[in-house]
């Protein structure tokens, strides 16, 4: 441990000497006010100290103290549920301490010391156990059965192991190493963040997250253990789309990162998502979730730290066995915070000062991402999916942070203002957005919902790209001049667009949609093209079939509970058909 | 009495280096003494070693490297604030100049606040009224909330922030309330304009203005933000009241952020504005809100001018990701007469949705709002298309859609400075509207509500 002297102070920047005997990386605590920072810099014995509170009121000649520890957070049952700060600060207990403002220099420990929680154990005294195998359960929402794991770097035989009720830091039994040592096993666990936890073997993703959003699942799909990023401007809709996938997504635990974002956004995620039901368990949304939020008020190094205690937590959930979903909003945040302080280091600026090792830090976060095999005796098969959200400046996607992003990640979900504009939600350009795991996923869509899953996904696709380039035709010379079949085209596009694609996060029955009834609705409006298709050819007029009174019930479908839809479906495709039927027969008449 | 140094060693612009110092703290307040006995303040922007590196709020004129003297206050910028602020006027380091006595401070506030809590945060979910159609109907305030208006040079933006200051209320209360007014850099005219207005109506009484015009120190525009904000805070939070902020215009205050980080020679961002605009405005931004357990609010209007109309321009785009929506306004519909011409299409008050509906406003209220945006928004295509192949290219249905997009901009949008609609009026005025198209076109609209709005009057 070594203690030193403040020389420096720029923003949060605080430039220490004295330093010699302290690690890369390592949390010290700076002047009397004991503010944290991290080591990010050392020359000879200088240390360059990034502050993750206010700096206003540090001097020179001021303390600088190392813990000798590197930043790391607390992981143990007590997580769920919880809102913490960039540095697993629980802000509910800070709030309860301090008021409703942040204080600096608080200590309080990121999981409560005096709840007790019921330990079940799984092993027994006798057993021999090796890191990552599950020793036992606390059941920690209704929801959540949180596993109990040996540490990493802990192998040997278990000579105590007992049931009860423990604080995260009793003693719950004890290992014997092969060298003989006794290691006390505690329901808490530390790891440092800027470290991935370690896995068996990455596997390859082969089943989607499925999201209840359309255009995500029909058009976009993101397999379990993918990537995503949602690059957009302001306005269009990323946060209400990170909201949604957090809410809807099929995962076991969600992870979810307000990264230099609005504090309201983060109350209303509060005050929303514990009344919110999760489909797959019947129970609040809130018992699976973990909020860190580091506003954009709050101290820009704790935004940069925010991402990597977000994915730790979500690494050990995914330990665990668990399908872990996780979003950071946003990265580009993130992305500034690394910039402010690589300008105040004085580094050489990359691409619009931004530092050159942008690139390589973000490829290192998306890579924590993956399906995997984890560690244990008998190892489990578990997931974890990362969501970026990217606020690309001007909207503009060819800035360093957008493209960094995109040479990583597979699924891209392009947010587009026009759309946003005609209140075509959710935004997601299906021009430019694109998928790579469409056809790894395939199989599993047509094997699981409906043998012509993929077919119909691609029916769609095409005729969405048609209608584009026919609205430049009918720009140039206008609507008349298309041929009925181009009419048709256009209608269908525009029933996929506003029927299916156009979804309502607000709408009770709209915000969800299962994989069963997205099928329906891709059949209902894929009906209507096939049938009018042959009707045309029977001589039917092109405006009677876009007139059909029936349309407005294809396109109040998604407002029908799931429960109803198989008869709705039933009901308005016998409807729709009877009436191309009869506006075809209409024209033989004559 | 605090030390005083003589070591002044460079002056560059805003900037100055005293060589020398001990004890000086980081953001720590100071005051320069000129020979002639005049005092100017400035704020510690680094300290390295003995040296520290401040930053002046006035002029530098006048500052003489061996005889002018500085000293550290031993605390960071603070105001004193107390009930009596009200009805005052202030400069933008926050000495009164109306030729009033000075201020008996309750307490003293640091001028930079301290972040919210997040779990602290109430969210923001009361619908103030403010009598305008296209922002009750169609981007609902809310208290708590930021949201600003983006405007460019030679808009009437100043029109439209003092209409909505004059009218805005919360329907069915009668609550204490107050406006706080930062001018950063506009002209005497601009802020004349506001005093009138708010004198007018008798809101003067009740309101506390900070003016740094166009021809103060430029980076004295700096604190004068943040001195707005700690007595919007103070308001709200120490006395429950309820607060609207109007800072204008934050363009000017951007550009004297870009002056001291190009004094400093940092890193140029975007535009040469520095890389922590984002962080810098989210600090004055982020202080709007409601908290728990708290009676008052703060609900922040900051107007800023786009340079070139560029929404895209760092300010209006780092402002947008920040604060809860925009209003914009736009030269096209200025230049045809609209007033206030609000461009409804990207606007956006992102927490409009749980400010209205039943009970808040009225059950019609949100799919009205959405149909009305899907039609405005197809009308106006469909109108772009006929100013290329003419009226005949358009389909009967296309017709109907361009002469919506008519009379929604000249009834809606286009209803004067001076007109206070309620939101009743406004939703009315939204259904008589949509009656132009057929009602198979309001497919965004629930059966049960056009039986009950649509069918009734039709």
């Amino acid at each position: 441990m070594s203690t030193g002297r403040i020389i420096k102070v720029a923003g949060p920047l605080v430039i220490a000497e004295g330093m010699r005997d302290a690690n890369m990386f390592d949390v010290v605590r700076v002047s009397d006010k004991r503010l944290i920072g991290e080591i990010i810099e050392m020359h000879g014995d200088r240390a360059s100290i990034q502050v993750y509170e206010e700096t206003a009121g540090l001097g020179t000649g001021e303390k600088v103290e190392s813990t000798g520890m590197p930043l790391s957070v607390e992981l143990g049952p007590g997580l769920i549920k919880g809102i913490y700060d960039g540095i697993q600060r629980p802000l509910e207990k800070i709030r309860s301490l301090a008021g409703n403002n942040l204080t600096r220099g608080i200590e309080v420990p990121s999981l409560d010391r005096d709840l007790k929680w019921h330990f079940t154990p799984e092993l027994h005294a006798g057993d021999e156990v090796q890191q990552g195998d599950i020793l036992g359960y606390v059941q920690e929402t209704e929801v959540v059965r949180h596993a109990i794991m040996v540490p990493v770097g802990v192998s040997g035989t278990l000579t105590a192991l007992d049931e009860g009720d423990y604080t995260v830091v009793d003693k719950i039994g004890e290992v014997k190493t092969a060298k003989g040592e006794s290691l006390p096993l505690t329901l808490m666990q530390k790891w440092p963040v800027r470290r991935g936890r370690p896995i068996r073997r990455k596997l390859s993703p082969d089943m989607p997250l499925v999201t209840g959003q359309r255009v995500v699942d029909a058009l976009f799909p993101i397999a379990k253990g993918g990537v995503a990023a949602i690059p957009g401007p302001f306005g269009s809709g990323k946060t209400v789309t990170q909201h949604q996938l957090a809410k809807w997504a099929e995962a076991d635990i969600v992870v979810y990162i307000g990264c230099g974002e609005r504090g309201n956004e983060m109350t209303d995620v509060l005050n929303e998502f514990p009344e919110l039901i999760d489909p797959h368990t019947g129970r609040s949304l809130m018992e699976r979730t973990v909020l860190i939020a580091n506003t954009s008020d709050m101290p820009v190094a704790a935004r940069e730290a925010s991402i990597y205690t977000g994915i730790t937590i979500a690494e050990y959930f995914r330990d665990m066995g668990y399908s872990v979903a996780l979003m950071a909003d946003s990265t580009s945040r993130w992305a500034e915070a690394l910039r402010e302080m690589s300008g105040r280091l004085e580094e050489m600026p990359g691409e619009e000062g931004y530092p050159a090792y942008l690139g390589s830090r973000l490829a290192q976060f998306y890579e924590r991402a993956g399906r995997v095999e984890t560690l244990g005796t008998t190892p489990r098969e578990a997931s974890l999916s990362v969501i970026g959200a990217v606020s690309p400046p001007g909207g503009d996607i060819s800035e360093p942070v957008s493209q960094a992003t995109l040479r990583i990640v597979k699924v891209f979900w392009g947010l587009d203002s026009a759309l946003a504009y005609k209140r075509h939600f959710p935004a997601i350009n299906w021009l430019t957005s694109y998928s790579l795991y469409t056809d790894s996923l395939g199989p599993w869509f047509n094997e699981h919902v409906a043998p012509d899953w993929m077919e119909k996904r691609g029916r769609m696709m095409a005729l969405l790209g048609e209608e584009a380039n026919l609205e430049e035709i009918v720009k140039l010379v206008g609507m008349d001049a298309l041929s009925p079949e181009d009419r048709l085209k256009m209608e269908t596009a525009r029933s996929i667009r506003e029927d299916f694609l156009h979804q309502l996060a607000f709408h009770e029955v709209d915000t969800y949609t299962s994989l069963d009834k997205q099928y329906l609705m891709m059949k209902l409006v894929l009906l209507y093209y096939d049938r009018c298709l042959d009707a045309l050819k029977m001589g039917a007029d092109i405006e009677a079939l876009a007139s059909l009174p029936s349309r407005e019930a294809v396109g109040r479908f998604k407002y029908v509970a799931e429960a109803d839809a198989q008869a709705e479906y039933r009901r308005v495709a016998a409807v729709l058909g009877a009436e191309i039927d009869a506006a075809a027969r209409k024209e033989e008449d004559f | 009495m605090p030390k005083e140094y003589r070591t002044l060693q460079e002056v560059a612009g805003p900037l100055m280096l005293v060589r020398d110092v001990e004890g000086v703290k980081y953001e720590e307040l100071g005051e320069i003494e000129l020979e002639s006995g005049e005092t100017r303040r400035c704020r510690v922007l680094e300290v390295s070693g003995t040296n520290v590196l401040v930053q002046l709020f006035e002029n530098a004129q006048g500052v003489n490297l061996s005889t002018s003297k500085i000293r550290f206050l031993g605390r960071q910028m603070e105001l004193g604030v107390s009930p009596d602020m009200l009805g005052r006027v202030f400069d933008g380091l926050g000495r009164p100049i109306d030729g009033g006595p000075e201020l008996i401070p309750e307490k003293r506030m640091d001028v930079n606040g301290t972040p919210m809590n997040p779990a602290a945060r109430a969210y923001p979910q009361e619908f103030i009224q403010t009598g305008v159609s296209a922002i009750d109907g169609l981007n609902t305030l809310v208290r708590g909330q930021k949201l600003p208006i983006f405007s460019a040079s030679g808009l009437p933006h100043a029109q439209l922030a003092a209409q909505i200051a004059r009218q805005a209320k919360v329907r069915g209360k009668n609550e204490q309330f107050a406006v706080v007014f930062a001018a950063m850099g506009i002209t005497f005219e601009e802020q004349d304009y506001f005093v009138r207005s708010f004198r007018e109506t008798g809101a003067l009484d009740r309101t506390v203005m900070f003016t740094n015009l166009a021809n103060d120190p430029a980076v004295e525009r700096i604190a004068t933000p943040r001195m707005a904000l700690t007595a919007a805070e103070y308001l709200a939070f120490d006395l429950g009241m309820h607060v609207l902020v109007i800072l204008t215009d934050i363009t000017n205050y951007a550009d004297a952020l870009r002056e001291i980080s190009a004094a400093r020679k940092e890193v140029p961002g975007r535009r040469g504005y520095p890389g922590y605009m984002y962080t810098d405005l989210a600090s004055l931004y982020e202080r709007a809100g409601r908290q728990k357990g708290k009676e008052g609010s703060v609900t922040m209007i900051p107007i800023l001018s786009m340079p070139e109309d560029d929404k895209t321009h760092p300010i209006p785009d780092l402002t947008g990701y920040i604060t809860e929506g925009q209003i914009i306004l736009s030269r096209a519909l200025y230049r045809k007469g609209v007033t206030p011409p609000i461009d409804v299409l990207p606007s956006l008050s992102r927490l409009k949705d749980k400010g209205i509906g039943e009970g808040k406003t009225r059950k019609d209220h949100s799919n009205t709002m959405n149909q009305l945006f899907s039609a405005y928004a197809r009308g106006k295509d469909a109108k772009e298309l006929m100013v290329i192949l003419g009226e005949a290219a358009l389909t009967d249905i296309d017709k109907l859609y361009a002469k919506f997009a008519d009379e929604f901009e000249r009834q809606y949008v286009s209803q004067g400075n001076f007109t206070d609609r309620s939101i009743e009026e406004t939703l009315d005025l939204g259904w008589q509207l949509l009656r132009i198209l057929p009602r198979s076109e309001l497919k965004r609209i629930s059966e049960k509500l056009l039986e009950e709005y649509y069918d009734k009057k039709a």
